[in-house]
């Protein structure tokens, strides 16, 4: 096993190299530049001399190998630059998100398990009654809800609801806190985004617990177990519900990656200062520097999250072994 | 709900304003000194939104509200616009003393006296001498030192302070242009120390200035948190605690913020529509400032492509284009509305309406004009034309009216295709590829600052993308720049505006726009400026208990 992960993690360095190469090249075709959008955008008169100056400020004017070098050897230096638009170091504009990102993508997933399990365990013992229909409407909903609606019609759900009980319109709050520091703040803040990806979230693996169940439900070994007489509890929790495992922890795996850097809309609705809207800033600010090692950064979490995933096979299928 | 109407014409039309779009009961008049009246409390945090983040921490080599928001509260200026009355073209002393001093000299020396025992919050004594060091770091910046408005002090020979008290400014030339130049809200005054000993890149990361606020903490992406300045230099201000400028780029969070009371206001502006719901919701607990803009959204004929280097066709342009219509309907849904030419609206130099209805496209009878505009085509030869229109990705107010364009010029036969682009690739192709038959432009200044604002127009400004050269145009300015009497300034601006608008129709001019701020009723002094670069500095701006 061991060795497996060792193969693994090594087999993730030409996977690097060409995330790397393709994202500087392709941040390099887009035409214009930050300078452009920090000194032009606004309207109020700007000279060539301080566009010109800007850019060899930041290095704009460097060869394309000396930008490249620059980049990749920021991770064997550990310096990895600064950001284009704020001028500060991209590691601590990265930390100060990730920690907020991290959070609601843990919060995220939890509800969706907790939606997900039962429901689509529920609808797979309960093949074809009611409350089998009842879980495929409740999760087809899910999908075809766009997160990012939800948690508009969620913001103004609030602030309609709580203005005709109250009087005045309450909505979550649009700074964070951390829950160390404040605990209801933070559950106050961030619950709401849960809830709002957690569903649709939870849609997609509601689904896949369903199928799965049903086809391990039909397998001889789960007859033989109701044939030894065994509860149907037992049944269903000890040996199809393990079995049925795999695809439904691959999509919540995946589902949790996405999540770390994919909750772009949603981090804008809710106005979540994590690591999407930072993506979709610096990609608006044409802030090379930060794009690229936020897009390094998802697909290190991606990376990360499909070894996790193969070694979870292995203990969730015993005949699974790697070498 | 109270609201009120401020402007150059504000008076003028207020009534209209208030039936049309609100209803108000309240008149003008009644509403603005309900406001003066009330006697200021201090205490308590204001928490408002900015819709961007600001690129570094330094007013001179920034451009944006983005920093001027957060940012404007921890810094003074020598003159600022007057936050008692930012309508109006009076500038006041924020560090001098007494009054804004006549110039001698013939118009070219101003000398200033400074505030004594003001200090820098981290207690260094403020002079003339720090004064000084800004604006030479402003005017005449080190090689490699970026300042975003050096070109604003062209007529500036030199900055002299001969003792720490004054301040004298030597001019090249007498120049209208100067004063408001002094008072852009950019013009923050640094310690002379810091840029010794830290450098001119040092207020990139770092704040140090004699504002009204300390600074406390800027959490990227999030907020800039700033702290009631026990020293400031106006006596019983400021009156807030504290404030809390909150990064929010969305506009519907910005507004729900205001709704949910998680921010009492937003500085920039918000559409039409924005101010209806939140009226709507909020009732008395919403207040309504609106003002003209110092903002105008222009196109742009690309000169070196035909057929619009041929001036007819510019024209046909201009003349298709329901100025008067648009200003009615589009003032609905976008955050423009006022007619007007190259000056800012309702300032004395700006064309009358009388005036303007002379240009090409400013005429009340729009079919005549169009018949004219389908004339000119005709003679120009000019026939199944289809225009390669970019425009900016983004709504407020670009799309809405770059749409109202196209169907504007489909009404003379004019087929136009838009690329809406993101703004920076908008950026790319408007001043670098110049690959657009026509494209969106605009206009946005800070003071109002006529004789500096129109440069714009003129085919060396580096802010124009028309790629032309007119030495007629050019001639005129510099006549402009020197005249050295209101009226003169005034008879030349005129030519100046025919030439660039109707004869040549180097630029079009399509509507100013318009800024509407609701806020919550209980935030008291802020007074709406017609730029959102102005009036920043809150150190008036209080809370009122009895409404939170």
């Amino acid at each position: 096993m061991y060795q497996y992960v060792l193969k693994r993690l090594l087999l993730m360095i030409p996977t690097l190299i060409g995330a790397a190469l393709l994202v500087f090249f392709l941040l390099r075709m887009l035409p214009g530049d930050v300078c452009e959008v920090r000194l032009a955008g606004t309207g109020l008169y700007v000279s060539q001399e301080e566009i010109d100056l800007c850019r060899a400020d930041l290095g704009l004017d460097d060869s394309l190998h000396e930008q490249f070098v620059d980049f990749v050897g920021g991770y064997f230096t550990g310096d990895l630059g600064r950001s284009m638009w704020t001028g500060q170091p991209v590691v601590h504009e990265i930390q100060v998100r990730f920690k907020l990102s991290m959070q609601l993508a843990i919060m995220a997933t939890l509800v969706a398990v907790i939606i997900a399990l039962p429901l689509g365990i529920l609808s797979a013992v309960k093949q074809d009654t009611w409350i089998d229909y009842g879980v495929r409407a409740f999760s087809i909903a899910g999908i075809a809800m766009p997160s990012f609606w939800l948690g508009i019609m969620i913001i103004l759900g609030l602030l309609i609801v709580t203005q005709a009980w109250f009087g005045s319109g309450w909505m979550p709050p649009i700074n964070y806190v951390s829950p160390f520091e404040d605990p209801i703040g933070n559950l106050a803040q961030l619950i709401w985004p849960a809830v709002a990806t957690g569903y649709r979230y939870s849609a997609v693996a509601t689904r896949m617990t369903r199928s799965a169940m049903l086809e391990v439900l039909r397998e001889d070994y789960v007859r033989t177990a109701r044939a030894k007489g065994l509860i149907e509890r037992v049944v269903i929790n000890r040996h199809a519900l393990k079995n049925a495992m795999l695809p439904v922890v691959t999509i919540i795996a995946i589902e949790f990656a996405f999540l770390m850097g994919g909750l772009v809309v949603t981090e804008q609705v809710f106005n979540l200062n994590g690591i999407g809207k930072l993506f979709v800033d610096s990609v608006g600010n044409q802030d090379f520097a930060l794009t690229q090692h936020l897009v390094m950064l998802v697909v290190v979490i991606f990376l990360l999250t499909n070894l996790v995933v193969d070694v979870l096979y292995a203990w969730l299928d015993p005949r699974i072994r790697y070498s | 709900m109270k609201n009120y109407v401020s402007g150059f014409r504000a008076r003028a039309r207020a009534g209209t304003v208030a039936s049309l779009l609100l209803g108000g009961a309240m008149g003008l008049g009644l509403s603005a000194q309900i406001v003066i009246a009330e006697e200021a409390q201090n205490g308590g945090t204001l928490n408002f939104v900015v819709a961007g983040e600001a690129p570094s921490k330094d007013g001179h080599r920034e451009q944006t509200y983005a920093l001027i928001h957060p940012y404007a509260p921890f810094y003074s200026l020598l003159i600022r616009v007057n936050p008692e009355d930012p309508q109006s073209s009076d500038f006041v002393c924020d560090l001098c003393v007494g009054g804004i001093p006549e110039p001698t000299n013939g118009g070219k020396t101003y000398t200033f006296k400074v505030k004594e025992g003001v200090t820098f919050h981290d207690g260094q004594p403020m002079t003339a001498q720090d004064v000084k060091a800004s604006y030479d770091k402003i005017i005449f910046p080190p090689e490699g030192v970026p300042s975003s408005r050096k070109t604003f002090f062209n007529m500036v020979e030199s900055v002299e302070a001969p003792d720490d008290t004054t301040i004298v400014f030597n001019l090249k030339f007498a120049s209208g242009a100067f004063m408001p130049a002094l008072a852009t809200p950019f013009n923050w005054i640094y310690s002379k120390k810091d840029l010794e000993e830290h450098g001119y890149d040092w207020h990139k990361d770092n704040v140090n200035g004699t504002g009204p606020f300390k600074f406390v903490e800027h959490q990227p992406g999030a907020f800039v948190d700033g702290a009631k300045n026990e020293n400031y230099h106006h006596e019983g201000q400021p009156h807030l605690d504290g404030f809390r400028a909150i990064i929010a780029r969305d506009m519907a969070v910005r507004i729900q913020a205001i709704r949910g009371d998680r921010a009492a206001i937003e500085f920039r502006g918000f559409p039409p529509q924005a101010r209806d719901d939140l009226v709507k919701a909020l009732g008395d607990k919403i207040m309504v400032q609106e003002s003209d803009w110092n903002c105008v959204l222009l196109y742009t004929p690309n000169h070196e492509r035909k057929p619009f280097d041929d001036p007819r066709v510019r024209r046909a342009l201009s003349l298709a284009v329901d100025r008067w219509g648009g200003s009615e309907y589009l003032s609905r849904i976008a955050i423009v509305k006022t007619v007007g030419g190259v000056v800012f609206p309702g300032h004395p130099l700006a064309a009358t309406d009388a005036e303007l209805e002379q240009l090409a496209g400013y005429g009340r009878d729009i079919e005549a004009s169009r018949a004219q505009a389908r004339a000119l085509l005709e003679e120009a030869g000019v026939t199944d034309l289809t225009i390669d229109y970019n425009n900016r990705g983004v709504d407020q107010p670009y799309k809405v009216v770059g749409t109202w364009l196209i169907d504007q010029w489909a009404q003379i036969g004019l087929k136009t295709e838009q690329q809406v682009r993101p703004s920076p690739q908008f950026y790319a192709v408007l001043r670098n590829s110049g690959e657009f038959d026509v494209s969106v432009d605009f206009n946005c200044q800070s003071v109002v600052n006529p004789i500096a604002d129109v440069t714009k127009f003129l085919g060396s400004a580096g802010n124009n993308y028309a790629n032309y050269e007119d030495q007629a145009l050019e001639d005129l300015y510099t006549e402009l720049a020197r005249a050295p009497t209101f009226d003169e300034q005034r008879t030349i601006m005129r030519k100046y505006e025919r030439i660039a608008l109707d004869e040549q129709a180097h630029l079009g001019v399509t509507l100013w726009w318009y800024k509407i701020n609701p806020h919550r009723s209980y935030v008291k002094g802020w007074k709406i400026a017609p730029s959102h670069y102005l009036n920043q500095q809150l150190d008036n701006v209080w809370l009122d208990k009895s409404l939170m």
